[in-house]
């Protein structure tokens, strides 16, 4: 596969645009569809592709198995980062609106951040699985 | 001053919170030696939480707390009260008592690199746990009730034993349905009430039209959450899953799992749908009264032929759950006492019982009944605690099996089923049985090779177990604390206030 020629510049092709996409629909969440959810997916797919084009050393070389360990936790940390800062502000857990000067901002602020922590637990979750199959040896 | 009072404001999310920040450290720490204490921290914050809010709830009653501030029409809603304090206290105590003990066992049957995993797995468990029973919104608790069982499925999962791995995928196959039935249930009562918060359900319930839908929520309802709390003829999950799991894992799961899912069934059957509508044709109370019947004789019976001390003790675990959903089932105060009671006892005893194997495996490395031959002689203590947890067991008077069984008689006279009274009694003498062939193995039988060489557990793991095993005495003897716990859950589930 490494030598085809057609897939590889078809990948890298799709690279670029597929990541752009997934930060469009990250930041997109507020106004439409989307979100961290999908926008995490989507990450992570660029990612498998890039292992299925290259090779699962090329692509552990970009993102190691141990940076996606630190990133799943990572992103439910900073979930609850944000239910613990709001608590401190005075709030209850997750109520965003003490983040800011009004609710209104605060709603927007805390959205922001928890959709963030979504996005890395995704994206590293559904690399990891990605990782956890492609590396198991048939026996 | 008002540092406390905050405090005293945010103790719901702070029970379930707490293991969850911990688990989510220990991921990302991912440090062998560092799990453990923060596991240990984490599950102490929990319980202190848990314990204060006993008396917080003694004082208010009801303790509610808005998620995100939102109002329980469109956010979820904590809701304590003197049902579901008991449950939180009992998984926080007995969690934290599991962790204290758990070093020692985990070091020796997990795998180096997977420890830290093992302890987040244990925290997310005892969050999920504790997320069901805490919270007010039905679909909350899918949600943590699929937390809980994930991080059950992998805990099982990482059992020493090959056949750990197919005790789990079968757990996972069985979980999941129990889980999809619960969540299809859920899904009618939102499509008949427009509401997922359980306290607006029970207020909306008298308005709706169609009681099909609400009979088909009822039956989804009720067999999902019996697949989870092993309900004979459900329980096929059970004794694999507890028998191949690690040790420390068995110990949570055998005190709390099942127990939260208990505690789930009363709150929709009393709570929502009340315990004496039928199901078609089909009286809740008289099924709940059957299988409880079938589970108490056929589990136990089962329990005498195992070969396996933590799989008799897996099966014994199905029988005991028969004791607690007859109690609902008789649905009258000492009934409900006695069912809450054995609860809190049976998580007592069963913790100590297992925590007793665990050390017996650690020094001989087998948990076949015919390898504990004589192990009372090499490993008195913990065999004495393994014996007091037997005991238990039975109903012996002077421990606490024997307040709780008693409290479940009571409430069977009550409801004028002398015979049930009968039933319970003669059920016990089949516990007597496979009780009776452990102790007769581990005390009087002669040392084998393996327990021969074993020496005495390691006192992190002895002083946990033989603490369960002194609760056992201790509320075998003066029963005031759990009972009138138990006893307010009942007043406030059959409609009472405290």
């Amino acid at each position: 596969m490494r030598r085809d020629i057609v897939l590889r510049v078809a990948a890298k092709f799709i690279m670029a645009p597929l990541m752009l996409f997934a930060l469009y629909v990250q930041f997109h969440g507020d106004y439409g569809p989307g979100g961290g959810f999908q926008a995490g997916v989507i990450a992570a797919a660029g990612v498998i592709l890039y292992a299925l084009i290259n090779g699962l050393a090329a692509a552990q070389r970009l993102v190691s198995m141990a940076l996606v360990e630190r990133l799943i936790p990572a992103g439910v940390l900073i979930y609850a980062a944000v239910g613990l800062v709001s608590m401190a502000l005075g709030g209850n857990f997750l109520d965003y609106n003490p983040l800011a000067h009004d609710p209104v901002h605060g709603q927007e602020w805390g959205v922001f951040l928890v959709e963030a922590g979504v996005f890395l637990t995704v994206f590293s979750s559904m690399i990891a699985i990605y990782y956890a199959f492609a590396s198991r040896r048939a026996s | 001053m008002s540092f406390l009072a905050a405090i005293d404001q945010h103790l719901p999310v702070i029970v379930v919170l707490a293991p969850l920040l911990g688990a989510v450290l220990v991921a990302l720490v991912r440090v062998e030696i560092a799990s453990w204490p923060i596991a240990v921290l984490a599950a102490l914050i929990s319980a202190a939480a848990a314990f204060r809010l006993v008396f917080v709830v003694e004082q208010l009653g009801v303790v509610s707390y808005r998620l995100g501030g939102f109002a329980p029409e469109l956010g979820i809603e904590y809701r304590v009260d003197a049902v579901n304090v008991l449950i939180l206290l009992v998984v926080t105590a007995v969690s934290l008592v599991t962790l204290l003990y758990a070093r020692q066992s985990v070091a020796a049957e997990i795998d180096g690199g997977r420890v830290p995993w093992f302890y987040a797995m244990m925290l997310v468990a005892m969050a999920g746990l504790l997320g069901m029973a805490i919270t007010g919104d039905a679909f909350n608790a899918f949600v943590f009730l699929e937390i809980s069982s994930l991080s059950t499925y992998t805990l099982i999962a990482l059992g020493r034993d090959r056949r750990a791995l197919v005790a789990a995928y079968q757990y996972l196959i069985v979980g999941t349905i129990g889980a999809t039935f619960y969540v299809i249930g859920v899904g009618l009562l939102y499509l008949a009430t427009g509401t997922l918060n359980l306290a607006l359900i029970v207020e909306r319930l008298p308005d709706v039209v169609s009681p099909r839908a609400l009979i088909a929520a009822e039956a989804f309802i009720l067999v999902g959450i019996a697949l989870k709390l092993a309900l004979f003829p459900l329980h096929a999950w059970l004794p694999n899953a507890y028998g191949y799991a690690p040790s420390a894992a068995t110990v949570l799961l055998a005190s709390t799992a099942t127990k939260v899912a208990v505690y789930l069934m009363a709150r929709f059957l009393f709570g929502v749908f009340g315990i004496h509508v039928e199901i078609g044709p089909v009286s809740v109370t008289g099924v709940l009264i059957l299988l409880s019947l079938a589970a108490m004789f056929v589990a136990s019976l089962a329990a005498v032929f195992q070969r396996d001390v933590k799989r008799l003790l897996a099966f014994s675990s199905v029988a005991q759950i028969g004791y607690i959903t007859l109690g609902l089932a008789l649905a009258n105060p000492a009934g409900l006492t006695g069912a809450f009671l054995h609860i809190v006892n049976h998580a007592l005893m069963k913790g100590a019982a297992f925590m007793a194997i665990g050390a017996v495996l650690l020094r001989c490395g087998s948990s076949r009944l015919d390898d504990l031959a004589g192990i009372g002689r090499t490993m008195p203590a913990t065999a004495v605690a393994l014996t007091i947890a037997g005991l238990g067991l039975i109903g012996v008077p002077g421990t606490s099996g024997f307040v709780s069984k008693w409290y479940l008689v009571l409430g069977a006279f009550d409801d004028g089923k002398g015979w049930l009274a009968f039933m319970i009694v003669a059920s016990s003498v089949i516990a007597v049985l496979y009780v009776g062939r452990l102790l007769e193995v581990v005390w009087f039988r002669e040392p084998g090779k393996a327990a021969l060489a074993a020496s005495e557990a390691p006192l992190s793991m002895l002083l946990p177990t033989l603490l369960l095993a002194g609760l056992t005495i201790f509320f075998g003897i003066d029963a005031e604390m759990p009972a009138r716990l138990a006893g307010a859950a009942a007043t406030v589930l059959l409609g009472g206030h405290p």
